[in-house]
């Protein structure tokens, strides 16, 4: 099996940087190279994300198959469920869950809502989206490939539930960018 | 003058050395060490254990000497140790039923099973001051043994007649740990009894001392009382069996109380529950107490009086948390303090305009 | 204080920036959801910490789930770095984190504050984090947690409201001069934590990114960087920051937050720079 990360502190460290500055400005790229061999089918930035954030508190589902499953199992120690609406953290390596059928939160407690990482084709924040809403002072730019075609208009609706809600944490390669629930999508015609 | 308002590292260090000779006091007399604390100051180590959860008798006795005596820093050193020690695993539930009893007393039944033990208690001492303590030294104690006779509880007894509230049976979860979460609110019986069980003795028994004066509608019997050793057992899954990993010496007491009944119902005797690690039997009736009173809501009781208060009793029981912030006060303020300044002198300039 | 290095090998007493790596990975996850609930409180496990509760525990949590060993940890009391609870702080991270440490604002990434935000403005590059002693902005009006919760998940605040009126009547305006509470993103609100009111204005729209730990009170949140965030009042009664109107007695200042100083038994007064690196700064030519 695939090591986790070489140094366990310093790794995950860095791993939370990447997430933290994405949780905070939206949209903007961050690098994460914190994992140098991810499992076959995980991409670094994915894989570090669930090293950095799951334990066995965090039930966590995903639909890595094979060796992704097993190292993910191994090194987080997350109890594995099948049930998306169960789930702390989600990793999506192929289709996305839809938004709606994950853990939103309630209204006193809108932190227990899940987080939703996707592995995406790419990320690129020279044109696409435009997101306005905290963390952004005028307005990013992000064009993702490799999500369902019908993301914002589901993002749309996760925002309507604000204070719940689901955040997401794309990433693409070593590059990763957040959009927490309060993000706005604006879509380019 | 600025510079006095802002100490430095200096300072610090000063009045650190200061401390450390303070605290091993007139350097002609021999100095203390940890275990006799431990020996002859045994209820301030167990009381530093309960209030630090943590069962390590030579490490509260450091804490105490560290702490020059002052037990609420001594919990506090032994807190922040404990703290940084991970966890492997979580044992079986002590039976304290199967304790080895070295005091057991009831108050609800002149004779019972396994009889009444007073053990090693102050109780029925004249609080004389023992002069010949101080002139000859203490004397070498008789061996004295702990009972093996079998001591069936007595709130199990009652319970068999039916007029005992039944605890919830156990459902197996894993418990859940107020050390690892904050305590929610309304708080499940098992977080509340670890939150009691560190909580600090003197508030606690002034919590209950207030439901025996009116204060929370109380008629407390203590059913019983016993401090013994108990056998910590560990059962590591992939082990596939238990194995002993040695007694802890706890204080239970179970509180009896009437209950009117309700429409679901009948009307019975509930109990009030106490535990504290070591020999704190002050600590584990005032908690018993205050265990009852917490109850009100779900039995559908008024609960008005401030013992009865979850979030009053839990939030405030805490004497590491307490001591900090009423401490905290020293530290410097005088930000606050000068807006405070320019809000009261802009605010009375006002008022004087209109005078 | 003699640095010791990191300590993150098996077998060392303590492990990098003192917290265990789960304590860590619980505050971590605390901190994303707190960021993606602009100024929503977010319960934690608070741990003991080696220091009291009230002297900072939040803010050290915080400042240690985040740290890094390339990070520049600069630590304020009531604004100035030689205060004795920030030279405490300051010294317990470099001798369990190893980490370099500054006075100097420019040169920070990470700023750990009791009671005052930076006269310097502050950049992208930095985090702030408040040691919050009680961060629930209704307490004083309501000290049930459970019914602020609803409160808050209601969006409720005319208790807060109507205090506030009751204050501008009876005296013409707010009686908060410290932690006077926000409203964050236009709909949580939020205690700054203790800072005057003049800071408030600093919280908003920052390029930094604001991170408040209460220990005690086992809660941490967040505002991101440019987020709307203002200081509670009415349109006819707008809130205003004060200051002692004076300049400072050392560098001239008259615009940043002063210390007022008692000089001598006569009652004599003079005024200088709470924040002593922003003195330092305008006094260097
Ligand atoms: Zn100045």
């Amino acid at each position: 099996m695939k090591p986790g990360f070489s140094d366990p502190v310093f790794g995950a460290q860095s791993g939370f940087a990447a997430l933290m500055n994405a949780m905070a400005r939206p949209g903007r790229i961050q690098d994460c190279n914190a994992l140098h061999e991810p499992p076959p089918g995980l991409d670094p930035a994915a894989a570090a994300a669930l090293l950095t954030l799951a334990d066995a508190e965090t039930p966590l589902w995903t639909d890595a198959e094979g060796e992704a499953r097993d190292w993910i199992a191994f090194h987080t120690g997350a109890p594995l469920v099948e049930d998306v609406a169960r789930a702390q953290f989600l990793l999506a390596t192929r289709a996305m869950p839809a938004l709606a059928s994950v853990d939103l939160g309630t209204d006193e407690t809108p932190q227990d809502s899940a987080t939703l990482i996707v592995q995406v084709a790419t990320l690129d924040d020279a044109s696409g989206w435009r997101l306005t809403g905290p963390g952004i002072q005028h307005e990013h730019r992000l064009t993702v490939t490799g999500l369902p075609a019908d993301f914002a208009v589901q993002w749309a609706r996760n925002r309507t539930h604000f204070p719940r809600g689901v955040d997401v944490v794309l990433c693409a390669g070593t590059r990763l960018a957040g959009l927490p629930r309060t993000t706005r999508i604006t879509e380019d015609r | 003058m600025y510079v006095a308002v802002k100490g430095g590292e200096a300072a610090i260090e000063a009045a650190h050395a200061w401390l450390a000779e303070r605290r091993r006091g007139d350097a002609a007399l021999p100095a203390l060490s940890p275990e006799q604390i431990e020996q002859q100051l045994g209820l301030a180590v167990d009381r530093v254990m309960a209030e630090g959860s943590c069962y390590d008798r030579g490490l509260a006795a450091l804490a105490i000497q560290q702490a020059r005596g002052d037990l609420i820093e001594a919990a506090f050193l032994l807190r922040a140790y404990r703290n940084t020690l991970s966890r492997f695993a979580a044992c079986e539930p002590v039976d304290t039923g199967a304790m080895r009893v070295q005091r057991r007393i009831s108050a609800t039944y002149k004779d019972l099973p396994g009889g009444q033990v007073l053990g090693p208690t102050f109780d029925y001492t004249h609080r004389l001051l023992d002069f010949a303590l101080a002139a000859e030294g203490i004397a070498a104690p008789q061996e004295a043994e702990a009972s093996e006779a079998p001591m069936p509880r007595v709130t199990e007894l009652l319970a068999r007649e039916g007029l005992m509230a039944r605890d919830a049976p156990d459902d197996g979860a894993p418990p859940p740990d107020l050390t690892r979460e904050p305590l929610p609110f309304p708080t499940p019986r098992a977080l509340r009894l670890q939150s009691l069980a560190r909580g600090d003795e003197g508030f606690l028994l002034g919590m209950g001392y207030s439901t025996q004066r009116g204060y929370g509608n109380a008629h407390p019997f203590v059913a019983e009382l016993r401090m013994g050793e108990v056998e910590v057992i560990l059962a590591p899954p992939e082990l596939g069996f238990a194995v002993s990993i040695g007694d802890v010496t706890v204080t239970e007491c179970q509180m009896v109380n009437q209950f009117a009944g309700s429409a679901t119902t009948p009307p019975q005797f509930t109990r009030g529950y106490g535990l504290t690690m070591g020999h704190g039997e002050r600590k584990a009736m005032a908690m018993a107490l205050v265990d009852r009173a917490l109850m009100a809501p779900d039995l559908g009781e008024d609960a008005t009086a401030p013992a009865q208060q979850a979030e009053f009793v839990l939030l405030h029981a805490d004497n590491v948390e307490a001591t900090g912030f009423v401490e905290h006060l020293k530290l410097p303020h005088h930000v606050d303090f000068q807006s405070e300044l320019e809000k009261i002198r802009s605010i009375r300039a006002r008022w004087e305009e209109k005078a | 204080m003699n640095a010791m290095p990191p300590r993150n090998t098996p077998g060392s007493a303590y492990n990098f920036a003192y917290l265990d790596e789960a304590t860590k990975r619980m505050i971590r996850r605390a901190i994303l959801k707190a960021l993606a609930i602009p100024g929503h409180q977010i319960p934690f496990g608070a741990r003991e910490m080696p220091l009291p509760y009230g002297w900072g525990t939040g803010g050290i949590q915080v400042t240690a789930a985040i740290l890094g060993p390339r990070d520049v940890l600069k630590v304020i009391d009531q604004g100035a770095d030689d205060t004795t609870n920030a030279v405490s702080i300051r010294a317990f991270f470099a001798k369990v984190a190893g980490i370099a440490t500054t006075t100097r604002t420019a040169e920070a990434t990470i700023i750990q504050t009791r009671h005052r935000i930076p006269e310097r403005p502050l950049t992208e590059g930095q985090v702030m984090v408040f040691q919050v002693p009680m961060p629930e902005p209704l307490f004083r009006l309501e000290p049930r947690l459970a019914e602020t919760r609803r409160l808050h998940a209601l969006g409720d605040y005319s208790l807060a409201q109507v205090k506030l009126y009751e204050d501008i009547a009876k005296q013409g305006e707010a009686g908060t001069s410290y932690n006077h509470p926000v409203m964050v993103a236009g709909r949580y609100l939020m205690s700054p934590s203790p800072i005057p009111g003049f800071d408030n204005p600093k919280l908003h729209n920052s390029p930094a990114i604001m991170l408040f730990g209460a220990g005690r009170e086992k809660k941490i949140y967040a505002v991101p960087p440019y987020t709307a965030v203002e200081s509670l009042d009415f349109d006819d009664h707008p809130f205003r920051p004060m200051r002692a109107p004076h300049a400072c007695s050392a560098c001239g200042s008259t615009t940043s937050y002063l210390d007022e100083i008692v000089a001598d038994d006569q009652g004599g007064r003079i005024y200088v720079c709470s924040d002593t690196d922003h003195c330092r700064e305008n006094q260097t030519p």
